[in-house]
């Protein structure tokens, strides 16, 4: 309680990393919030309503959507935007991430330095392989973000809707679409992903 | 406004994301090596207490701020694509090291590469709706 009362230390107190069980709750919280204002979880939909914006319903039904149900999903990704933007401006974590040993050592195997592949140093994102400055790093995030797209909107979902939502409401489709992304993952990351690094 | 309020919890989402570190593309390719069990841990815990709470509402008949009841509308059960699809997704997540909802709130934490991955990401949405009639569903 005393951390309460310390404005100083509390702050510090929830700029360390979150342990695993309240990111959980609170991602719960998140499932249950929105569930009890009347919407489900969801965010790749927001790709479809991108596509329907531009006018993709002119050529194709699929993305004949009524905008007007999913304005509050843009809403809800707009705020997640800000969000990230304010735990980096008041809530930064004094270090990186502290990913285990192990990953460290291999990451260094395969040429990818911990945490120096951040430019920003936080252990987010390895720019060092994803950036604007190399013809492979434009087309790997182009590439991957193509298959979540691609892939989420085939599987009608993504991790949100299947892996949170669709399991919290006990459903058998959603499971077996989570075992398909252990499948595609664990398949690029120890196969293809040191192969694209040129290990 | 109605969707200030959704705005709102995606502050909070966003927040939470980050400071989860569930973001992180070595967070991803850490939970894919089975070296640690943070992402696990996050993500059984919000199922389990997540199937609690749709149960809860379900079971006592809570009604929502639209007026309507917690239901869920099941999806037509096609192993083939659901394997097929949730593989394609899976590639690109441990590719990228981020998900839909991680794609925006790391734009906000600054990651301006995120906008490319964004991009292909529609690009791929808006693919699967050319050829949709093509594939198994």
């Amino acid at each position: 309680m005393e951390l309460i009362g310390n404005t100083s230390s509390f702050w510090e107190f929830i700029s360390q990393p979150w342990h695993w069980s309240v990111s959980g709750v609170a991602i719960a919280l998140t499932l249950a919030l929105l569930t009890w204002m009347g919407r489900s979880f969801g965010v790749s939909t927001t790709f479809k309503g991108i596509c329907t914006m531009a006018g993709a319903g002119k050529r194709i039904p699929f993305f004949n959507m009524d905008m007007k149900e999913e304005y509050w999903r843009l809403a809800f990704v707009l705020g997640g935007i800000l969000g990230g933007f304010l735990t980096a401006q008041f809530l930064q974590s004094p270090e990186p991430v502290a990913i285990s040993g192990s990953t460290i050592d291999y990451l260094g195997t395969i040429g990818i330095a911990y945490p120096e592949s951040d430019a920003l140093g936080r252990g987010f994102v390895p720019t060092e392989v994803f950036n604007f400055t190399s013809i492979k790093g434009i087309i790997l995030a182009l590439a991957g973000g193509f298959l979540v797209g691609f892939g989420a909107r085939y599987g009608d979902g993504c991790t949100s809707g299947h892996a949170i939502s669709g399991l919290a409401h006990l459903q058998l489709p959603s499971l077996i679409t989570v075992i398909g992304f252990f499948i595609g993952g664990l398949l690029m990351t120890h196969l293809l992903f040191p192969l694209l690094m040129g290990v | 406004m109605k969707n200030t309020s959704f705005f709102i919890v995606g502050i909070f989402f966003g927040i939470v994301m980050t400071k989860s570190e569930a973001i992180s593309w070595f967070r991803i390719h850490e939970m894919f090596r089975f070296e640690s069990f943070h992402m696990y841990g996050i993500i059984g815990t919000a199922v389990v207490l997540g199937a609690a709470a749709m149960w809860a509402m379900k079971k006592f008949n809570i009604k929502t701020l639209r007026g309507t009841f917690v239901t869920y509308n099941p999806m037509k059960l096609s192993i083939k694509r659901h394997l097929l699809a949730g593989s394609i997704f899976g590639l690109g997540w441990a590719l990228v090291g981020c998900c839909p909802g991680p794609m925006y709130v790391l734009l906000g934490n600054g990651y301006a590469i995120m906008i490319l991955i964004l991009l292909g990401a529609i690009l791929g949405t808006y693919t699967y709706g050319l050829v949709m009639d093509k594939l198994p569903h």
